[in-house]
């Protein structure tokens, strides 16, 4: 009942969106899609959702081959496209009716699944759609995505352009969602999500580079990683690109991740250098790689 | 057909709450067939008329009054000579200017003829036309006043044997220009409205995304477009009513025929507008850019109506051409079966021919209308 994909392909004209791309999402799984924009989630999400055929490759979702049982997928899935698109001068109620009789249902008989999430914008219900705030935007649209009890959901950049509290309470109704039996395939640029999901594909130039649980991606990171920080940031990352024994320069918040080619590093060294540089209020420490890290490891 | 019921009912909720579509659907047509029907017209009316006198007789001056009795001249002033008249007629003060040399009534008088001398500006040469038949009849009723008057009283016997013709006007008795023109812009109001509305409604939906999130439900191709379009046959068919009492209060156009039929006809037309807004926003991503292609084929299609200009007077293979015109068809059939009570029999060859663009159109735009790409 998961999803799988095999050497699919799609190109646009000349453009290649994704290139010879398989893997597999189990029954049950909260699995997700990390990759910078243009990477070719959107292209992955619009096969799996029939809206799209390969080129090449075969993919079935739930079981059902998406190019020959087009029409046994469209009922068993939902989808939240990455654009807001429910009907911004219609209201939330009439948004959710209209998806849930054109799915030849109603409100009331699959409200247990959307309730958690309804209720939080039900005081809102007589309100157009266009006229919502981002965060309850997302909320109506996942709700008009599952008011047909899909088996499977697909969620393209569902957290884009949303605030973080709303973005913590979204991923939080995902994993109730999942509690449930749903699978769910999620993309998403921010790294920070990846770590919420069962496993992960980081994806980049239509390829993807790796697939495990965040845990394995992280641990599987081959250097240890400094933070470093001092109190000009422009200053400091050029000076350490342009440190002999450099390996990678990245800016991360306040820090700048750094590690270095040699396997016996001494901070000591880099702080003298670093001082020579004239760079002050150096401060350096070992830390643990995350999934940026990795992903920047597995871009270069 | 109860996902099609909702369907048509959210587009009516749609199109309801959209304060910048109500005027366009209603009120601009109002304003089209009031404004229009008063000014779309051929008639030829006062004709910026000047003349030069070179004679001053009182028969140079009969004829002059001739002039300034009719209504379709305004006769403005006389001018000393020819060349202050022609430089009158370059800055556009003066359309037609007559001049009468000297020795009119005598020549007139003793030789029974005499030359009169028309200059009509012709840039539109419909009208020069028409202003040129004015000029000789009042100069032909003219003349036979002077045969009465002045050659008549001497010698009776060459009374010269007149033929006189007297048409007898059909279906528009007092040849008014507005009922001819009244049930034409009907046809231009309810094919304008209904082409765009219905042109830009899928498109709309393409550019906002709903489209997308409409195309992964197992909503039925046939289902979805007859739901988006129906509500746009019903706008058609009330724009139609709205403009068959505003023709009956504000004009009093005759409606002799069968409104009955007339609706039924209609009914099938809108169909046929219906199918090519349809087509036209399956190959068009932006309602700007089925804007512009619906305007094209408005514009071309009105032109060649025969609402304006007569199909008659085309040339051969435009009016090949027009036979693939939908909207020639409806003009046609409006004047017939309002002004002249035409009946299901004589309309018949255009309303199958209506029906068979309706498949044609429709089965095109439904066939090219696709969910996944």
């Amino acid at each position: 009942m998961g999803i799988s994909l095999s050497n699919i392909s799609k190109s646009y004209k000349k453009v290649k969106a994704v290139q010879d791309i398989s893997f597999d999402v189990n029954p049950g799984e909260l699995f997700g899609l990390i990759g910078p924009d243009g990477a070719g989630k959107t292209t992955i999400f619009r096969i799996l959702t029939t809206l799209l055929i390969p080129d090449e490759g075969t993919a079935t979702v739930a079981g059902f081959d998406v190019v020959k049982d087009y029409k046994v997928i469209r009922k068993a899935v939902g989808y939240m496209p990455g654009r807001f698109s429910l009907y911004q001068d219609l209201t939330v109620e009439e948004n959710l009716t209209f998806f849930a009789t054109i799915f030849g249902t109603t409100i009331e008989e699959n409200y247990d699944l959307i309730e958690d999430i309804y209720v939080q914008i039900k005081p809102f219900k007589d309100r157009r759609a266009g006229k919502l705030s981002g965060g309850m935007k997302q909320k109506l649209a996942l709700s008009c995505a599952l008011i047909h009890k899909p088996k499977v959901l697909f969620l393209d950049e569902p957290t884009t352009g949303v605030d973080p509290v709303s973005r913590k309470e979204f991923w939080e109704m995902l994993k109730r969602l999942q509690k449930k039996g749903i699978t769910i395939l999620v993309s998403t640029p921010y790294m920070d999500e990846a770590a919420l999901c069962d496993r992960i594909a980081l994806i980049q130039s239509g390829e993807i580079l790796e697939i495990d649980t965040p845990k394995a991606i992280v641990s599987q990171f081959p250097k240890t990683i400094y933070n470093v920080g001092a109190d000009n940031m422009y200053k400091l990352i050029q000076s350490l690109q342009q440190y002999e024994h450099v390996y990678s320069v990245f800016p991360f918040g306040e820090f700048v991740h750094y590690t270095d080619k040699r396997d016996s590093f001494e901070m000591a060294d880099l702080q003298s250098y670093l001082e020579k540089e004239g760079l002050t209020a150096i401060h350096i420490e070992s830390t643990k790689a995350n999934i940026e890290d990795a992903f920047m490891e597995l871009a270069r | 057909m109860k996902t099609i019921g909702y369907i048509i009912q959210k587009e009516f909720k749609q199109i309801f709450r959209n304060k910048g579509m109500l005027p366009i659907i209603f009120i601009l047509p109002i304003l089209q067939l009031v404004i229009l029907s008063n000014a779309a017209t051929y008639e030829v009316k006062n004709i910026k008329f000047a003349y030069v006198d070179y004679d001053r007789t009182s028969t140079s001056r009969a004829l002059i009054e001739k002039f300034n009795a009719s209504n379709f001249f305004k006769v403005l002033t006389d001018f000393p000579s020819q060349e202050k008249a022609s430089a009158a007629m370059l800055s556009g003060e003066v359309d037609v200017v007559m001049e009468i040399p000297n020795h009119f009534e005598r020549n007139l008088l003793k030789e029974k003829t005499a030359d009169l001398s028309i200059t009509i500006n012709a840039i539109d040469g419909a009208a020069a036309g028409v202003e040129s038949g004015y000029v000789n009849q009042i100069v032909h009723s003219f003349n036979q006043g002077v045969k009465m008057t002045i050659l008549d009283t001497s010698k009776k016997v060459a009374q010269p044997v007149t033929i006189q013709a007297i048409p007898s006007f059909w279906y528009n008795t007092t040849l008014d220009y507005k009922t001819f023109m009244v049930p034409g812009i009907l046809v231009l109001l309810v094919t304008m409205i209904t082409l765009f509305l219905s042109g830009m409604n899928i498109v709309r939906e393409k550019e906002i995304g709903t489209l997308e999130q409409i195309n992964v439900t197992p909503i039925r191709k046939s289902q979805f477009i007859i739901g988006k379009l129906f509500p746009f046959w019903i706008i058609g068919m009330g724009l139609l009513t709205i403009g068959l009492i505003l023709a009956k209060l504000i004009f009093n156009t005759p409606m002799l025929g069968s409104l009955l039929l007339l609706y039924t006809y209609t009914s099938i037309y809108i169909l046929v507008i219906l199918g090519m807004g349809l087509l036209i926003s399956n190959f068009t991503d932006t309602q700007q850019q089925a804007m512009f292609i619906a305007w094209f084929f408005v514009v071309i299609f009105i032109l060649m109506s025969g609402l304006f200009t007569p199909i008659e007077s085309m040339p051969k293979w435009a009016q090949i051409v027009t036979e693939f015109n939908p909207i020639k068809y409806f003009v046609e059939i409006v004047r017939m079966v309002l002004l002249k009570g035409s009946g299901l029999g004589d309309i018949l060859p255009q309303l199958l021919k209506t029906l068979l663009f309706a498949i044609l159109m429709n089965v095109l735009a439904v066939w090219s209308y696709r969910k996944v790409n």
